[in-house]
């Protein structure tokens, strides 16, 4: 040691609050400063993960100013996305949630203004690495099995894994996890099936399908 | 100060004498959660290198001014802190990096290695030995958690640093193999973990006994000093 400390009681607790101010200090600084790019990073994140779940020609507008806050199957409020091209609305996005292995999934998906899927991804989840996580784009191409599907087809008792009598590929290990996302994919076509007209138009945009 | 180990000692310490994992035992809470990969032990041993080479350095820096009584809380507040700062700032600026590694971090602080070479080494010795020993441990870390996620991936899944190109960049996809078309899924199960950890530790006290009996005392230790 250098020099010895000061042996005074108090200077424990004092030397510890010090820490802890100039820590929440830096850390509060440290906030401060990030928020801004923090929140940029994020709504670029948004963006990217539209425009990627939709093929060319959906949309030329931007997605991130063109919503609707209508209240979900769940009864929370839920963000709808919508794709133009040219003015026509061609697609909703939005997320829907399932409970999978490791607790909840969280799925962006498009669907077209017939009810068909137009893409879904899964954008959150805690399934297990290397069976459950097969449901990422990245990993494994099931996701797409769901591209170009609605309500009827396959009827809605085939909406479900094939363990369960359904249409839909399940992964070797993995149950749970997939049939929670046909779960969620599912019920986020009932529910464009019962919001249609709430979500195809608000009036005051001029729509295509309309004139 | 006396006593002042050398480098390289540090080093040969960190990597294998008293490796966290396979010696020390500590950290298994991450260990265990995240080796079903070997992609995701790499991912996990290097975040917590930079971690524990930052807080051996910070709390090495401040080793005189913080009495006894206070140093343990005094540690968790500065790890957690820093944490938390690396956190926002990749969060900020290196987002892709950030949607890779984000999941370990916060894992990061709850690691008792981190605390531990804070109170066994850094709070004892000078900046520079102290970020040789941040390094030399990190490294054994990501050492032993990259070796325990090959081992449970090939056994489990058949393949070998899958998804090595989400993480590292696409000019690493080379490193993905795939091994086999399936595997015991008990090995990336935890059961599978315990197993693998056990049998690591097992094969590193075999190669210890195993050397030790080599050099039957031939070269004496050099000196400390």
């Amino acid at each position: 040691m250098s020099r010895p400390l000061p042996d005074a009681p108090w200077f424990p607790g004092v030397t510890l609050g010090v820490v802890m101010l100039v820590t929440t200090a830096v850390l509060a600084f440290a906030q401060g400063a990030t928020r801004d790019a923090i929140e940029q990073a994020q709504a670029d994140d948004t963006r990217q993960l539209l425009t990627q779940i939709l093929p060319p020609g959906y949309a030329d507008n931007n997605l991130l100013s063109d919503t609707l806050q209508l209240n979900g199957p769940s009864g929370a409020p839920l963000t709808v996305y919508r794709a133009r091209h040219g003015g026509t609305l061609k697609a909703v996005l939005y997320e829907m949630s399932g409970n999978g292995y490791g607790g909840r999934i969280v799925l962006l998906m498009a669907v077209d203004m017939s009810g068909r899927v137009v893409g879904v991804r899964v954008t959150r989840h805690n399934e297990t690495p290397g069976l459950g996580d097969k449901v990422e784009a990245a990993r494994n191409p099931w996701i797409r099995s769901f591209d170009g599907r609605a309500l009827g087809d396959p009827p809605p008792a085939r909406w479900a894994v094939k363990k369960d009598g359904g249409d839909f590929e399940q992964f070797a290990g993995a149950t749970i996890t997939p049939r929670a996302v046909v779960a969620a994919v599912r019920q986020g076509l009932e529910f464009f099936a019962a919001h249609k007209a709430a979500l195809s138009g608000d009036g005051a945009v001029v729509e295509g399908e309309r004139k | 100060m006396s006593d002042q180990p050398a480098a390289r000692a540090v080093m040969r310490d960190g990597l294998w004498d008293n490796n966290v994992v396979v010696a020390q035992m500590l950290g298994l809470c991450p260990t265990m959660a995240v080796t079903s990969s070997a992609t995701n032990g790499l991912g996990m041993g290097l975040a917590t290198l930079v971690v524990l080479l930052m807080s051996n350095v910070l709390i090495s820096a401040l080793r005189h001014w913080v009495p006894a009584e206070v140093r343990i809380p005094v540690f968790i507040v500065l790890i957690a802190g820093m944490v938390t700062l690396v956190d926002l700032c990749l969060n900020a600026w290196f987002h892709d990096l950030y949607k890779v590694l984000g999941i370990f971090i916060a894992l990061i602080v709850v690691n008792c290695a981190v605390l531990g070479r804070a109170e066994a080494f850094a709070s004892r010795h000078a900046v520079a030995l102290s970020a040789v020993d941040g390094l030399a441990t990190g490294l054994g870390f990501t050492l032993a958690l990259t070796l325990m996620g090959a081992l449970r991936e090939v056994t489990g899944a058949g393949t070998l640093f899958a998804g090595a190109s989400l993480l590292l960049g696409p000019q690493f996809a080379f490193l993905e193999t795939k091994v086999a078309d399936a595997g015991a899924l008990f090995m990336i199960l935890p059961p599978g973990g315990f197993l693998v950890l056990g049998l690591l530790i097992a094969a590193r006290r075999r190669l210890q006994h195993w050397s030790e009996s080599r050099q039957p005392a031939a070269l004496p230790a050099p000196a400390a000093q």
